[in-house]
């Protein structure tokens, strides 16, 4: 189940985007946060042990909720605005887990 | 109220230097009063680049660097802590055929002293190191590595501590002069008397030397370094560049250490902080050098405040006006490697008057007016 | 004749907005960076794209000020030099470093108005990690900014007023509200009666939400401490201590928080001196009434430079902006600064009575079991600390990051340095404020090492 629940905007225009290569649909004013956990349980995992985290304070101060694209590209997902066509990884190469 | 203390060795200054004599002279039974003006391995000790690195050294190190060079697989036995050491190897790379020619010299300058550096090309760098960039080539040195100077220094200190010396923080030292029967120094609310010396204050030794008469040139110098977030495992070695640029070692969580530029100080000298432009400069370069720096994240910037002198060897022996006295400082940005070993040395000076060390290129007569023809300082 | 750089103006919550009014007023053009997309800080952020929901609904009691705010904000227009969605990173010597879209760019400015804010304040407790957990400022940002729930069942824990508003506000979304878990005793509320003849309003409209979530099925539980959130990869419970029992309750999202710290890097990199604030148990950096920090032409405003509220921020960023006018020889009115200190003072009362009535629980600091992450970045755990502690011989806070890496990962000790210093003062029997203060560094957050070097927008050199 998804971490977040959307309470408005479900109408508003769609944006496509893929998690770990499966597809899946945000909406116009989702942060890429946003738009992941409303249908994923986690953004990433830590570096050191492998646990999962999904951000924390929202407003770009914790820094725990860096995801990567798959282009390499690291990028804050609660300060990031979502776009069309992101490739969002939530799992680390080589990393734990 | 005055507290008094009388000692065999009065240490001034608790970096690495200090802090490994103290251990040193504590092994030898000797007692000991380490001092500090702030804390232990906080300056340039504490917060170098963390280079463990023979190669590169002017050949006149070596002995001293090949000493050092042999304590540092110990480190868990003689402090505790292995300091996160890692015989990763340090790899210079050379941007022309010059820079090539320069390091192939250096080798064969350098053979005698049993680095067993070997000379890498272009395709090599790629294929074992993953370096890309315009380079022509390499001197790969397999023994050298890096460690965490924030847990090197202060460790030293701590096992120190633990074997009996007296380690004064926060204690700096007002006024230090020769007596009948040793030295009397005064640090704040604490009277030390001892029969020798150690001045291993580091970027403030000169002022000690120069209460001996023994002015020195010695100028401060502020390293700039970055650190990036952790990232997967891709630099296994120690890099470095001939004839500058930048160095970059990745530690074993993951995070890229670079160095390179300059910093410069804040109103309070004894505190700086890297420029941006520096900083951005190292960034660039190490981000052309690795592709997975790319799009990595610089995380924190970080200064110290480095005693270098002219001709970039350090001033390391006893003192030409005053019995007792042994000056170690100086280092020039490279003495986090040959520290440990200084320490053993600066022991063997006090208890006997001499080491089998050679260390006579880094006497402070080298610096005084009457060695110097015209008075010109030796520059290199 | 050089023209002088103009004034800049670091954040634009309610403290940059009125220093930014105010200086326009008297013809100047500041530059005013801001992290944020569009004004408003974090209390009064603006939603990325409409969402059907008016002023009233998203802001609740402050609708009208959020909306004046923007309004007055919006109408400044090109009379300001307005840069959303950038980072300061660095400052030295009358010079910006700022990050927008990945590049670096660099310019002079002449005269500093930090407003920069705060974030949570919280102590770790175990499963604070967990997917989730939010701060209560995160849990209220996805509500309201986002139109997101934390959850389908929540819990709040911690301090504070946030902790009554942000359960409100989500009890008024329709989100099942399970618990809200004060950690001070029932008792220290009698202080909201004394708060209660300076600000009627706020007391009253505090009371109240209490009440409507307690009526509407809340538990509202005093006294909670040993707090631990548990769950397989997400949250699923919390448990607590209070009444002398342990408790466990289900949920799936928790906001967590102990009232707010201030964001202080950038007077940290300005050279600003600081002292420690009992009120805040925090080292913060120095000021008087108007403003002035310890570094001339560098203004301090707002939450960031001591915790005291919204309204408050108004009326410090325009009595800063003031100070800057009065001491560049330009025409001000001292009557208006005047009103404004007034202003402040007041405020700065009703904050005593809120700390008291909102206690941050320090001594839970001591508590904290060995195991728990201390350092959510690096992932150094309190028995980690205190060991180094004990090895070291450790008394100060550098010293302790410098040998555990706490506060040296990516947040930079946001988050853990609270903590940390109450851990190192509880466990050397030292006072909190003689542990120090973690040291700022540049970048002040992230920056990416392909920023390149700066593009350079200074027409002045202020080193000459």
């Amino acid at each position: 189940m998804p971490l977040l629940h959307r309470l408005v905007r479900t109408d508003s225009a769609v944006i496509r985007f893929t998690i770990d290569g499966t597809p899946c649909q945000g909406h116009a004013g989702d942060t890429v946060l946003t738009a992941v956990l409303c249908h994923a349980e986690r953004l990433r995992r830590s570096e050191f042990t492998g646990s999962p985290r999904a951000g924390f304070c929202q407003m770009g101060a914790c820094q725990d909720c860096w995801v990567q694209l798959d282009s390499g590209e690291r990028l804050r997902a609660c300060t990031t605005p979502l776009a069309e066509g992101m490739h969002i990884i939530t799992q680390r190469r080589g990393s734990h887990a | 109220m005055t507290r008094r203390i009388d000692c065999d060795v009065a240490i001034i200054g608790g970096g690495l230097v200090g802090s490994s004599a103290a251990l040193a002279l504590r092994g030898m039974g000797l007692s000991v009063t380490l001092l500090d003006k702030g804390f232990c391995g906080a300056q340039a000790s504490g917060v170098n680049y963390g280079g463990v690195r023979r190669q590169g050294r002017p050949s006149e190190q070596l002995p001293l660097s090949q000493r050092a060079h042999a304590i540092w697989p110990r480190l868990q036995q003689l402090i505790g802590i292995d300091g996160e050491f890692l015989r990763s190897g340090h790899l210079k790379l050379a941007r022309s055929a010059d820079d090539m020619a320069s390091l192939e010299r250096y080798a064969a300058e350098v053979a005698p002293f049993g680095l067993d550096l070997e000379l890498v090309g272009h395709n090599q760098l790629r294929e074992r190191f993953g370096v890309m960039g315009d380079l022509v080539g390499g001197s790969f040195c397999p023994g050298d590595g890096h460690a965490n100077p924030r847990l090197v220094a202060a460790a030293f200190a701590a096992a120190a501590r633990r074997a009996g010396a007296e380690v004064l923080e926060n204690t700096e030292v007002a006024g230090v002069s020769r007596t009948f029967e040793g030295f009397a120094l005064e640090a704040g609310d604490v009277a030390v008397t001892a029969r020798s010396v150690i001045n291993s204050a580091g970027a403030w030794a000169d002022r000690f030397a120069r209460a001996f008469n023994e002015p020195v040139p010695l100028e401060r110098t502020y390293p700039s370094m970055i650190v990036t977030e952790p990232l997967d495992p891709f630099l296994s070695v120690n890099i470095g560049i001939e004839g500058g640029g930048i160095y970059a070692r990745q530690v074993a969580r993951g995070n890229v250490v670079v160095g390179g530029e300059r910093a410069t100080p804040l109103d309070n000298p004894d505190y700086s902080r890297p420029h941006s432009d520096g900083a951005l400069t190292i960034m660039q370069r190490a981000s052309e050098l690795f592709g997975p720096l790319r799009h990595a994240q610089a995380i924190r910037f970080w200064s110290g405040t480095e005693a270098t002198m002219p001709d970039r060897n350090p001033v390391l022996g006893p003192s030409a006006t005053t019995p007792g006295l042994i000056h170690a400082f100086g280092f020039s940005g490279a003495g986090f490697q040959i520290a440990p070993g200084v320490g053993e040395v600066l022991a063997e000076l006090v208890r006997d008057g001499q080491t089998a060390t050679p260390i006579d290129a880094f006497a402070i007569t080298r610096f005084s007016p009457a060695s110097q023809p015209g008075g010109a300082l030796k520059q290199q | 004749m050089r023209e002088r750089p103009p004034p800049l103006i670091v954040g634009a919550g309610p403290a940059g907005i009125r220093a930014a009014i105010t200086l326009v007023a008297a013809g100047l053009r500041p530059v005013v960076v801001d992290e944020g997309h569009a004004c408003g800080g974090q209390i009064y952020r603006q939603p990325l794209a409409a969402d059907k929901r008016d002023d009233r609904a998203r802001y609740g009691s402050e609708a009208a000020k959020a909306s004046r705010l923007h309004r007055a904000f919006a109408a400044l227009g090109s009379d300001i030099d307005y840069r959303p969605n950038t980072l300061l990173w660095n400052l030295r010597d009358g010079a910006a470093d700022v990050l927008r879209d990945g590049t670096s760019r660099r310019f002079a400015y002449d005269g500093l108005i930090l407003a920069t804010g705060a974030t949570d304040r919280v102590l770790p407790i175990p499963g604070w990690t967990l997917p989730g957990v939010f701060t209560l400022g995160g849990a209220q940002i996805a509500l309201k900014a986002q139109g997101c729930a934390i959850g389908r069942r929540v819990v709040f824990a911690g301090a504070g007023p946030l902790l009554y508003l942000v359960a409100w506000q989500y009890m008024k979304a329709g989100v099942d509200v399970a618990a809200v878990l004060d950690a001070a005793p029932l008792p220290a509320k009698l202080n909201l009666l004394r708060a209660l003849p300076l600000a009627p309003g706020i007391v009253l409209r505090g009371l109240r939400m209490a009440a409507e979530l307690a009526f509407g099925g809340t538990r509202v539980q005093f006294g909670v401490s040993g707090l631990r959130i548990e769950g397989e990869g997400r949250v699923a419970r919390i448990v607590y201590h209070a009444g002398g029992r342990e408790r466990a309750m289900a949920c799936d999202g928790v906001g967590y928080g102990l009232n707010l710290r201030s964001e202080t890097q950038a007077a940290d990199l300005a050279g600003c001196a600081f002292r420690f604030d009992p009120r805040d148990r925090a080292h913060l950096p120095e000021r008087d009434a108007a403003g002035r920090s310890s570094v001339a032409g560098v203004y301090l405003a707002g939450d960031g430079a001591r915790i005291a509220g919204a309204d408050a921020a108004e009326a410090a960023g325009e009595r800063a902006a003031l100070a800057l006018l009065e001491d560049r020889g330009l025409p001000h009115d001292p009557a208006r600064a005047a009103d404004l200190e007034h202003v402040l003072a007041r405020i700065d009362r009703l904050r005593d009575l809120l700390e008291a009535a909102f206690p941050f629980p320090s001594h839970g600091a001591g508590d904290i079991a060995d195991d728990t992450l201390l350092c959510r970045c690096e992932e150094i755990r309190a028995g980690d600390a205190r060991r180094a502690i004990a090895r070291f011989s450790l008394t100060e806070m550098n010293r302790l990051k410098a040998v555990t890496r706490i506060g040296m990962g990516r947040c930079q000790g946001r988050m853990c340095g609270a903590a940390a210093a109450e851990l190192l003062a509880a466990q050397t029997r030292r006072d909190i404020g003689a542990v120090g203060r973690l040291r700022a560094q540049a970048p002040i957050k992230p920056i990416p090492l392909a920023a390149g070097l700066s593009i350079d927008e200074r027409q002045h050199d202020p080193a000459h």
